[in-house]
């Protein structure tokens, strides 16, 4: 068990930089996600950590060691990678005893090990099946078997559920969480997928284009993202953009004049902005409220029904909103609706994307799960 | 090898006979019409002068009128005349071909197999101009051994050869060696000519295997730390093993038949005579159509054997997918 730091990590390949510049403390026993579009560096920085590149510029510390220059082996890490990478030829008692046998590790030794991760992950009646005779799911589970096994300080996982369905993927989650919950190893988990991000991470690393976005609890992020990018990777369906100028500034308050008509006075510090300046306002689908009083008005698009909840895709004059209500939709396509947006539940950025900082500054405002409750107003 | 690729095609399990959907049944009608053109150019070509020398091995046929002989059963090969055995079997040059094959066989696939696992692991690694390598590699190859075997007849000459020169400049030998004159280091003249010309054969073989094998295990076993040396024995090493054995089978199946490299380089001399040059003499030379072929079919099946034998020491079929 260790910690993992980054100082201004830079990896360049060839001419490409890819990685620019991370700074970063994954805290001992910590379960950290990357998560950020696809080609953003996840996978590089990962392998970066573990050794299978070369780090172009910075320091890698493990365990308070500078690592750089060290082989993966000799880094404490285990690896789980995406295509599960098991030895074709093997069975699974072998895959997973591969790597001990050098390790100057007794045959008992060994057996005792790969008998305990195999029943840890219930795949103590497959250990002598070969890769090829095994599931989806069965084969990422001799992978990560295969990294338990090392006992290592590091464990990194790369995409390691995103060849699985989806009903797999889900039971697969929660058997890394309780993994980790049980083995309080640290963590450094690799996914394009924000669900999973939020539903396994103490702190979740929003990467962008090889740079760090933000930092954050998966609540801090729901909640107070720093930026649009932030803003709309995270949460699902993405944060609603709109469009607005400044109208006016109070104490702890900004009032926005939005494209339709009308204004908003948003609780979030002024700091810097003036009138006339062009923001973004940004609000989630769940804190836009129909009501037939509302101040906005628009043309159903699109109903999306998804049994607990549905989702209106709106025509506001001046770009599309999503909408989250729960049941069934009350609302047919070409109807109008009208709404209003909860201000307590609005974020402003500035043009720079850079989110104004909230009133609080403390906790989220109100708690509210993303997962709606009609009760909000 | 090929019908037995064919039969694989139209192979139907049993408890399906009888209740085959007319789909079945047009699909297997189409796959004989596929095979069929195959199948009898294959029967022209090499059935019928199989068959015809097979049946030449037991009869007198001579060179000089081929229309004239008698079927004299297995004379050819081993017969009584008054207490004394004569016949192929009999034949102590013939015995010498043999050895003389089998060893060039053995030794020069080999060394073959090593180097070429050693050359294909070389070019398989990233390095710049690896494409242009690939390419020069294959010119032994693809220089006919009738043109190699004389270049390199000259090279090995007693008095003008360049190797003899070299050696003599540095001081290795005292006097200019007959290499290919020689009986004891003629065949191994010929052993390292056969590997100048088919190690790039092998080692683009063995290439071809090198890249399909997924590169993420081996990210894997260097986050285990698991040693280059045992990461070739035991990963790379097992995954190529059926496309090695093809190789090997290839190669074999060329040694043991050859002919023009031995026959140019050592001028037809007896004492390094493979089974071919035998054959060849038998029926060239002694115009013996009937004695010649029945070395010949020998040769056939001393070939058929040992692939088997190859082929059940490596327990792999061939095409298997080890993974
Ligand atoms: N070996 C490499 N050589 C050159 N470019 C690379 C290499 N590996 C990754 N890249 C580039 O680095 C960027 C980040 O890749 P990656 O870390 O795999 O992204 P992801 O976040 O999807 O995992 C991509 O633009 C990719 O093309
Ligand atoms: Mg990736």
């Amino acid at each position: 068990m260790a910690d993992v730091v980054l100082k201004n990590v830079h990896k360049s390949f060839g001419r490409t930089a890819v990685i620019h510049g991370v700074d970063l403390h994954v805290r001992d026993g910590e379960f950290v996600v990357f998560v950020g579009p696809s080609g953003c560096g996840k996978s590089t920085l990962l392998r970066l950590i573990a050794g299978l590149e070369d780090i172009t510029a910075g320091d890698l510390l493990i365990d308070g060691q500078r690592v750089n220059d060290l082989a993966p082996a000799r880094r404490g890490i285990a690896m789980v990678f995406q295509s599960y990478a098991l030895y074709p030829h093997m069975n699974v008692y072998d895959n997973m005893a591969f790597g001990l046998e050098l390790a100057k590790s007794s045959k008992a030794e060994i057996d005792r090990k790969v008998r305990e991760a195999a029943r840890l992950l219930q795949i103590e009646q497959l250990l002598d099946r070969k890769p090829r005779q095994l599931s989806g799911g069965q084969r990422q589970r001799v992978a990560i078997g295969r990294a338990i096994v090392r006992e290592p300080k590091v464990f990194l996982f790369d995409e390691p559920l995103s060849n699985l369905d989806a009903a797999l993927r889900v039971q697969t989650r929660i058997e890394i969480a309780k993994l980790h919950n049980d083995m309080r190893a640290t963590m450094i988990y690799v996914t394009h997928d924000q669900v999973e991000a939020m539903t396994l991470a103490d702190r979740i690393v929003v990467l962008n284009g090889g740079r760090i976005e933000q930092v954050g609890t998966p609540l801090d992020l729901y909640h107070r993202p720093a930026n649009l990018f932030v803003a709309g990777f995270i949460g699902s369906p993405q944060m609603n953009f709109v469009p607005c100028q400044v109208a006016g500034l109070g104490p702890g308050e900004v009032l926005v004049s939005l494209p339709g008509g009308g204004t908003l006075a948003v609780p979030v510090q002024p700091d810097g902005v003036t009138t006339g300046e062009p923001v973004t306002l940004g609000i989630r689908p769940d804190h836009v409220r129909i009501r037939s009083e509302g101040a906005l008005g628009g043309r159903v698009e699109l109903v999306e029904e998804l049994g607990e909840n549905h989702l209106l895709h709106v025509d506001a004059g001046q770009g599309r909103l999503t909408i989250r209500e729960p049941g069934d939709a009350r609302h047919e396509v070409g109807s109008t609706v009208r709404f209003d947006l909860t201000r307590e539940f609005c974020h402003l950025f500035r043009r720079s994307g850079e989110a104004l900082p909230s009133r609080t500054g403390a906790a989220s405002p109100a708690p509210s799960s993303p997962n709606l409750s009609s009760s909000a107003a | 090898m090929t019908s037995a690729v064919a039969q694989g095609n139209v192979s139907v399990p049993q408890q399906a006979r009888g209740r085959r959907s007319s789909l079945t049944r047009s699909r297997i009608r189409s796959a004989w019409a596929f095979i069929a053109p195959s199948l009898i150019i294959l029967a022209l070509i090499a059935g019928w002068p199989l068959a015809r020398t097979i049946w030449f091995s037991f009869t007198d046929a001579n060179l000089n009128n081929l229309s004239d002989y008698e079927f004299i059963g297995f004379e050819n090969y081993l017969a009584n005349y008054d207490g004394e055995w004569l016949g192929l079997l009999t034949d102590p040059d013939w015995w010498h071909s043999v050895w003389n094959t089998v060893w060039f066989t053995l030794v020069s696939v080999s060394i073959e197999t090593v180097l070429g696992i050693i050359v294909a692991l070389i070019l398989n690694a990233a390095f710049p101009g690896r494409g242009l390598m690939r390419a020069i590699i294959l010119i032994p190859w693809a220089i006919p051994t009738i043109v190699s075997a004389k270049m390199w007849n000259w090279m090995l000459h007693d008095q003008f050869g360049v190797i003899n020169d070299l050696l003599l400049r540095l001081g290795l030998i005292a006097a200019p060696m007959t290499w290919t004159a020689n009986a004891d280091t003629a065949l191994w003249a010929a052993v390292m000519v056969d590997v100048w010309k088919h190690t790039s054969f092998m080692a683009l073989l063995i290439l071809a295997a090198l890249q399909m094998l997924p590169q993420d295990i081996y990210e894997a076993a260097k986050v285990d730390g698991v040693s280059p040396i045992r990461v070739f024995f035991r990963i790379t090493l097992p995954l190529i093993k059926p496309a090695l054995l093809v190789a090997v089978i290839f190669r074999s199946l060329d040694a043991l038949r050859v002919f023009d490299l031995i026959y140019v380089l050592t001028s037809n001399a007896r004492d390094t005579a493979s089974m071919s040059i035998y054959a060849r003499q038998q029926l060239v030379d002694f115009q013996e159509v009937g004695l010649g072929s029945a070395a010949s079919t020998l040769i056939f099946l001393i070939i058929a054997i040992i692939v088997v034998i190859t082929l059940a020491a490596g327990r792999v079929r061939l095409g298997e997918d080890p993974r």
